[in-house]
C-alpha cells in the first residue's frame, strides 16, 4: 500500500533514489538543487541508504565519477542546476555518447550573467543536444515517479542512455505538497536489479571509450541517434507499466482539456499547473482553451505532439529561456515539427519566467489574450516577453 | 603472483603483455614502455582510466584495441574523477554482495597536461578524498599528442610550439611545477617518481603504490624522441641520463617519509643530459650553467628532506 506524505520535491527525490536502491551517489551542492544531496548524505549516514556517496570537489567531476561507477556495474546518480550543469557540459555529451545508463536530476535555473539563483529553463536548454532522454516533472510525485521510471528506462539493454529529470528550481525543488509513496515491493517489481553487460571486469577485458577516426564515427554517431529514437517505445512500454502498478498515468505529450480546444498553450515544468487554473478559468466562461506540456523532451515526440495539436487553430509556446539571437527554443522546435504538416495550427511564441520572474495565472491571462492577438494580428515586436519593462522590445 | 613469470638477474617479471604488439606509439616511446612495465607489475586484475592523450590515440583506434586489461577513456581532465567513481564502485557493490570480494586495483593514467594542468583540480579532489587508487603521470613535459605545445610540467629553457626559442627568447621561461610534491603534500600514502630506464625501480614502486590502502601518486619522466628531438633509439639512455644528472632524481614519499632509491654514485654535470636534446639545443654555455645551478639546489632541497624526514 502507498502512503500518502508531505514531502519536498527534493526529498522525494531522494526517496526514489534510496528506493532505486542506488549505489554511487556522486554530488557537488549548488542552488537549488541542494536539498537532494544533503538528504542522501544524510540517509547515507544515518544508514538508510546502503550507497557510496562520493562528495567531488566540482560538477564536472560529479559527473565523470558516475561514469565510473556505471562502467564497474553500480547504478548512479547525480544532480545539479545551472552554472554546475554548464560546468558538466562536456561530460554530459560523453556520458550519453558511451551509453552509460544513469539519472540525473536537474533543478532548472537561470544561466549567468547577471547571476541569478531563481528558475528558468535555460541550463537545460543547453542541453538539447547531448542525447540525454529528457523529460520535465510538475510536482513532488512525478519528481518521485520519473526518477525511479527513469532507471528503468536507461538500464533498458534496448536503451542504454542516461537520464535528465528536470524539475523546477524552487518553484518545485523547494514546495513541500502531499504524494503517494509506494511500498519498496511495488518499486522492486517495476525497477530490475541494475546488470550492467559490459561492466569493467578483469575476467573479461574490454575497452571503452575508444579513437573514432573518420572511417568509424558517422556510424557510432549515427548508430546513438536511432538508438534514441528507438527509446520511445521503451519509454512508452515503462510508463505504462508504472501505471500498472502504481495506478499513476504518464504520457510523452500531457494534455488537459485539450481535446477539442481552437486555441492551445504548451507549457513545460511546474508552469503547467498555474496555467491550468487560468483554463480552467476561460473554460467556465465558455472560451475553447485546452493546455498541453511537453513530458517528454529528447526524443522529441514528434507523433504525439502533432496529434495533441491537430484540430487547433492557435497554439501558443511558452518559453522560459531564450536562445540568443533566435527567440524561444520550444517555440523554434514546435514550430518545425509542424512545418510539413499539410494543416496545422498558427504558432505564437511568448517568453516568460526569467529567472525567478514570477508567473501567476494572470500572467498565463495575458499569454493567452497576447498569443491569440499576435495570431489574428501578427506582432511588431522584435520578441515577446511576459511584464518586460522598458521600450526595449519594440522592433 | 603473476602465473607465468620470467627471471630478468633477481627480479621475477610478470611474462604477460597486457599492452598488446601493434600499437601506433612512436618508435622509441619511454610512455609506451612505461605503461608496458606499470600493467606487469600489478596485473590482470587492475582495471584503467586514461585521460586523453597519446595513450588512448596509440591504443585504441575504434574497433580495435591493445589493451589485455579492462580499460576505459571518457576525457581529458577528469581520469582521477572518474576512476574515484569506479573505486567507489567497486568498493560499494562488494559491500552489498551484488559482486564478488576481490582484490581489483584501480588505475587512473594521463599526461603532464591532463595532470599537471587540465585535470589538476580533479586530481587533487581524488587525492584528498582518499580514494583506494594509483595515480600514475606520464610525464613527457609538455602537450606531445597535440604537437608538442608547452605544459606547467615542461622544464625552464625547453623549446616548444608555444614557448619557442627565438631571438628574445630562451623558450620555456618558468620553472617546472613541482607535482610530486604537491601530490605528497595531500597526505596521501604514498608518492613517488620513476623513469622506464629504471625499470625494476618502477616496478617496484607501482607494486607498492598498488598494495598500499589509500591513494598512491606515482610521476613517470617518459622520453619523447619526436616532442624532446632525439633520436629514438636513445631514449632509455637519455632517461638515465635524466636521473645521473639529478635534473630527474627517482625517489619516493611513504607516508611523509622521503628516501631516495636510486643514488648516482658521481652525479654527472647536466649539459651530458641538455645535449642530445634538440628542444634545449638553443641554450649558450651561461643558460646551461644557469640549469645545472637549478638543478643543484632542487637535488640540495630533496636531501635536506630525506634528511630531516627519512624513511626508516
Amino acid at each position: 500500500m502507498s502512503k500518502r506524505v508531505a514531502l519536498e520535491a527534493s526529498h522525494a527525490v531522494a526517496e526514489a533514489v534510496k528506493m532505486s536502491d542506488v549505489d554511487v551517489i556522486s554530488a557537488y551542492p549548488i542552488t537549488p538543487q541542494t536539498h537532494i544531496p544533503e538528504r542522501l548524505a544524510e540517509m547515507v549516514a544515518n544508514g538508510e541508504l546502503q550507497a557510496n556517496y562520493i562528495p567531488v570537489e566540482s560538477e564536472h567531476s560529479a559527473l565523470s565519477a558516475c561514469l565510473g561507477s556505471v562502467a564497474v556495474g553500480a547504478r548512479s546518480f547525480t544532480t545539479t542546476a545551472s552554472q554546475g550543469l554548464e560546468l558538466m557540459h562536456e561530460v554530459v555529451y560523453c556520458g550519453a555518447s558511451m551509453r552509460f545508463p544513469m539519472v540525473m536530476v536537474v533543478c532548472n535555473r537561470s544561466l549567468s550573467a547577471p547571476i541569478s539563483v531563481w528558475g528558468d529553463h535555460s541550463d537545460v536548454m543547453s542541453c538539447r543536444d547531448t542525447g540525454w532522454i529528457q523529460v520535465f516533472c510538475e510536482n513532488s510525485q512525478e519528481a518521485f515517479d520519473l526518477t525511479v521510471w527513469g532507471y528503468r528506462v536507461a538500464e533498458d539493454l534496448k536503451v542504454m542512455i542516461p537520464v535528465m529529470v528536470n524539475l523546477d528550481g524552487f518553484t518545485l525543488s523547494h514546495v513541500t505538497e502531499p504524494m503517494f509513496l509506494p511500498e519498496q515491493s511495488e518499486v522492486d517489481k517495476f525497477l530490475p536489479v541494475f546488470n550492467y553487460p559490459y561492466a569493467l571486469n578483469p575476467d573479461k577485458p574490454m575497452t571503452h571509450g575508444g579513437l573514432g577516426q573518420p572511417d568509424i564515427y558517422t556510424e557510432a554517431k549515427v548508430a546513438q541517434e536511432i538508438a534514441l529514437r528507438k527509446s520511445k517505445s521503451v519509454i512508452i512500454q515503462g510508463w505504462k507499466e508504472f501505471g500498472d502498478i502504481f495506478g499513476r498515468h504518464y504520457s510523452p505529450v500531457e494534455q488537459y482539456r485539450a481535446e477539442d480546444a481552437k486555441t492551445l498553450l504548451l507549457t513545460m515544468g511546474s508552469y503547467s499547473e498555474t496555467a491550468k487554473v487560468m483554463i480552467d478559468e476561460r473554460r467556465a466562461r465558455g472560451e475553447s482553451v485546452g493546455l498541453i506540456s511537453l513530458r517528454l523532451w529528447r526524443p522529441f515526440p514528434y507523433e504525439e505532439f502533432r496529434k495533441a495539436v491537430s484540430g487547433a487553430e492557435t497554439l501558443i509556446v511558452f518559453d522560459r529561456s531564450i536562445s540568443f539571437g533566435m527567440g524561444g527554443p520550444v517555440f523554434s522546435e514546435a514550430k518545425s515539427a509542424l512545418y510539413s504538416e499539410a494543416s496545422r495550427p498558427k504558432v505564437v511564441g511568448i517568453i516568460g519566467g526569467l529567472g525567478g520572474r514570477d508567473m501567476a495565472v494572470k500572467d498565463f491571462e495575458y499569454v493567452l489574450d497576447r498569443g491569440k492577438e499576435i495570431a489574428e494580428q501578427g506582432s511588431d515586436r522584435m520578441i515577446e516577453v511576459v511584464g518586460v519593462r522598458g521600450e526595449m522590445i519594440k522592433a | 603472483m603473476a602465473e607465468n613469470t620470467v627471471k630478468i638477474g633477481k627480479n621475477l617479471v610478470d611474462a604477460e603483455e597486457y599492452l598488446a604488439e601493434g600499437h601506433n606509439f612512436c618508435t622509441g616511446c619511454a610512455e609506451a614502455l612505461a605503461i608496458r612495465l606499470v600493467c606487469k607489475a600489478v596485473g590482470k586484475n587492475m582495471i584503467i582510466n586514461m585521460a586523453t592523450g597519446c595513450d588512448e590515440v596509440c591504443t585504441t583506434p575504434l574497433p580495435v584495441t591493445s589493451w589485455r586489461v579492462p580499460w576505459m577513456h571518457t576525457l581529458f581532465e577528469n581520469a582521477a574523477a572518474t576512476m574515484s567513481g569506479g573505486e567507489a564502485g567497486l568498493k560499494i557493490l562488494m559491500e552489498k554482495g551484488k559482486i564478488p570480494q576481490r582484490d581489483i586495483k584501480c588505475f587512473a593514467m594521463g599526461g603532464d597536461g591532463a595532470t599537471t594542468d587540465i585535470g589538476f583540480q580533479a586530481l587533487s579532489g581524488a587525492l584528498e578524498r582518499g580514494h583506494d587508487f594509483v595515480y600514475v603521470c606520464w610525464d613527457n613535459e609538455a602537450y606531445m599528442n597535440t604537437g608538442i605545445q608547452r605544459s606547467s610540467s615542461t622544464p625552464y629553457g625547453s623549446s616548444t610550439t608555444t614557448a619557442p626559442a627565438g631571438k628574445v627568447s630562451i623558450g620555456q621561461k618558468t620553472q617546472k611545477k613541482n607535482m610530486v610534491e604537491i601530490a605528497a603534500a595531500h597526505g596521501i600514502p604514498y608518492t613517488a617518481t620513476a623513469c622506464p630506464s629504471y625499470p625494476f625501480d618502477l616496478m617496484n614502486k607501482v607494486k607498492k603504490a598498488a598494495d598500499m590502502k589509500g591513494p598512491a601518486y606515482i610521476h613517470i619522466l617518459a622520453v619523447c624522441p619526436t616532442g624532446w628531438r632525439t633520436a629514438s633509439n636513445k631514449s632509455i639512455e637519455i632517461g638515465r641520463l635524466a636521473v645521473e644528472t639529478g635534473f630527474f632524481p627517482l625517489y619516493e614519499v611513504e607516508y611523509g617519509k622521503y628516501k631516495m632509491t636510486v643514488t648516482p654514485k658521481k652525479m654527472k654535470p647536466v649539459s651530458e643530459y641538455l645535449k642530445p636534446q634538440g628542444r634545449f639545443r638553443h641554450l649558450t654555455e651561461e643558460e646551461t650553467e644557469q640549469i645545472q645551478m637549478k638543478v643543484n639546489a632542487n637535488y640540495a632541497r630533496l636531501q635536506k628532506m630525506i634528511e630531516c624526514f627519512p624513511a626508516a
